[in-house]
């Protein structure tokens, strides 16, 4: 199979990799990286499992050719987590119970942050049409609504200090 | 077009465990030289919690703190034997092995902590924060490491124990079938409100509200959990989820997550509920399973909802928009006449598929 160079930033740091032509973002993600924290799930862009950040928008990793995030900068799960220290999000979703087996949260987390990155007061139709591409099989998405917007409070509060 | 709302109510008593060849589940528990209690399992968290609520159990029947508690759920091959986390059986079952387990693993931490002393180890008591003391004497105490370290080092003795629950097969009485398939049961009701569209058969859920009598509710925010996604798995089988096609041919039927449907983020109704804890006798510390039971009573109290709202006594699963429409005009029809609407377009499928 061709290998095809990729430059691209990972979670703030410059990336250099060798892709197999065709293959997706998620596969090099998960097979060449080992960044698990993005899921598998449908593999043809039903679930949002595979949820990522690129340039600012949530996109589907299982959807993305890996050659075509050149110049682009991708956000994971592995990227919220600055010095050890759990993202707002992830802090409101362990606190209201709002992740069960797991297997959706990244994707939910990864939606979220993009929405309050863009929007850091939205309501709550707009926190239901930002994870509407996402889904989850244990919670009843209650909970994930109110942490969403428990971590929008308190990242306006955090900015509100700063 | 009009929108109807009506209200329904369904109640549920359920079984924790289910009457197998003897349904046995076992814990074995062991202290590290640190003094922290490994629990081995075979039991399985898939998400509902259970590596949290067998350490609080753990915890508490040792007077140690969570933190100082490891669920190992291993490996079935290697681990002590479990039947499984089915039939809302993993609190109780597995609960009650730990609790046996760490009342063996407990006298052991006493009787070497008593040596260490120079005491009676039926005077000592744990304090919770990792500490072994003195009845009334608190200021004679020794930490559970030194407990752990001397064990190991100085006495040659395993700090540990062995739990197993089982609940006994049961065989039906001929003459009266009576039978104890299960141990305690837990009960729930639900009230559900709906909005029923006359013109399309849309049926919006409003609410739903439920009183849950749990036994008692070791982890209060994971058993309201469980009830809220329990009670969107009932909704979405009451309205959504089927693998038939919804006309009469197999082709449409769905082939993924974009046609097998299941209620999203937005098709929430409001969730209510109230936990209510009577204890049970053989339940670890009372506990009841509250696990498989969540989904039931709201599907029921769906239908009866839109039986209030229109009239329409739909006894098949799911109640889609069609055989709403179907016995709204049913009624229409003949008013006086009530006929369920049983899924005709569902028997011809079959029909069709067979020839």
């Amino acid at each position: 199979m061709t290998k095809v160079p990729v430059q691209f930033t990972l979670n703030g740091r410059e990336q250099n990799e060798f892709v197999d032509s065709g293959s997706t973002l998620l596969a090099a993600l998960r097979d060449k990286l080992g960044l698990y924290g993005t899921k598998a799930g449908c593999h043809q862009g039903t679930c949002g499992a595979c949820t990522v950040i690129i340039d600012g928008s949530p996109q589907l990793s299982c959807l993305t050719l890996a050659e075509r995030c050149a110049g682009k900068s991708v956000t994971t799960l592995e990227g919220l987590t600055g010095n050890g220290a759990l993202h707002p999000l992830q802090q409101a979703f362990m606190e209201g119970f709002a992740a069960q087996c797991g297997f959706c949260t990244p994707g939910m987390i990864l939606a979220a942050k993009s929405l309050l990155d863009r929007n850091p007061s939205p309501s709550r139709d707009d926190v239901i049409d930002a994870i509407s591409g996402n889904i989850c099989r244990c919670t009843g998405y209650d909970p994930i609504i109110n942490a969403i917007l428990t971590a929008a409070e308190q990242l306006r509060g955090a900015r509100k200090s700063a | 077009m009009t929108k109807k709302r009506g209200r329904g109510m369904a109640s549920v008593n359920y079984p924790t465990g289910m009457n197998l060849g003897g349904d046995p589940s076992q814990a074995l528990i062991h202290a590290t030289t640190t003094g922290s209690f490994i629990v081995t399992l075979s039991s399985v968290d898939l998400g509902q919690g259970l590596k949290t609520v067998m350490a609080q159990i753990c915890a508490e029947t040792l007077g140690v703190s969570t933190e100082n508690v490891i669920i190992d759920t291993a490996d079935t091959d290697t681990g002590p034997h479990c039947m499984g986390t089915f039939a809302s059986r993993g609190t109780h079952r597995i609960g009650n092995a730990i609790i046996m387990a760490a009342k063996e693993a407990k006298s052991v931490l006493l009787e070497v902590a008593a040596e260490e002393l120079e005491v009676d180890a039926g005077d000592l008591e744990t304090d919770g924060a990792g500490n072994i003391r003195v009845k009334g004497s608190p200021q004679k105490s020794i930490a559970i490491l030194n407990v752990a370290l001397a064990a190991h080092f100085k006495h040659g003795r395993t700090i540990s124990g062995r739990g197993i629950f089982l609940q006994p097969r049961s065989y039906p009485e001929p003459e009266t079938g009576k039978m104890t398939p299960a141990t305690c049961y837990a009960h729930a009701c639900t009230v559900a409100e709906v909005e029923v569209d006359t013109e399309t058969g849309e049926v919006q859920v409003l609410s739903l509200k439920s009183a849950y009598e749990v036994g008692r509710a070791l982890n209060p925010r994971m058993v309201e959990q469980q009830i809220i996604g329990g009670a969107w798995m009932g909704l979405s089988h009451a309205l959504y989820e089927t693998t038939e096609p919804y006309y009469p041919n197999r082709a449409h039927g769905p082939t993924d997550f974009n046609q097998y449907l299941m209620p999203g983020p937005g098709d929430l109704p409001e969730f209510s509920n109230v936990i209510i804890e009577r204890p049970a006798g053989d339940g670890p510390f009372g506990a009841k399973g509250v696990g498989e039971m969540t989904a039931n009573s709201p599907i029921p109290a769906i239908a009866n909802a839109i039986f209030d709202a229109v009239g329409v006594r739909v006894d098949s699963l799911p109640i889609t928009p069609e055989k709403v429409l179907r016995g709204i005009q049913a009624l229409a029809h003949d008013p006086e006449k009530w006929t369920p609407v049983f899924r005709k377009d569902h028997a011809q499928t079959e029909d069709a598929a067979r020839h």
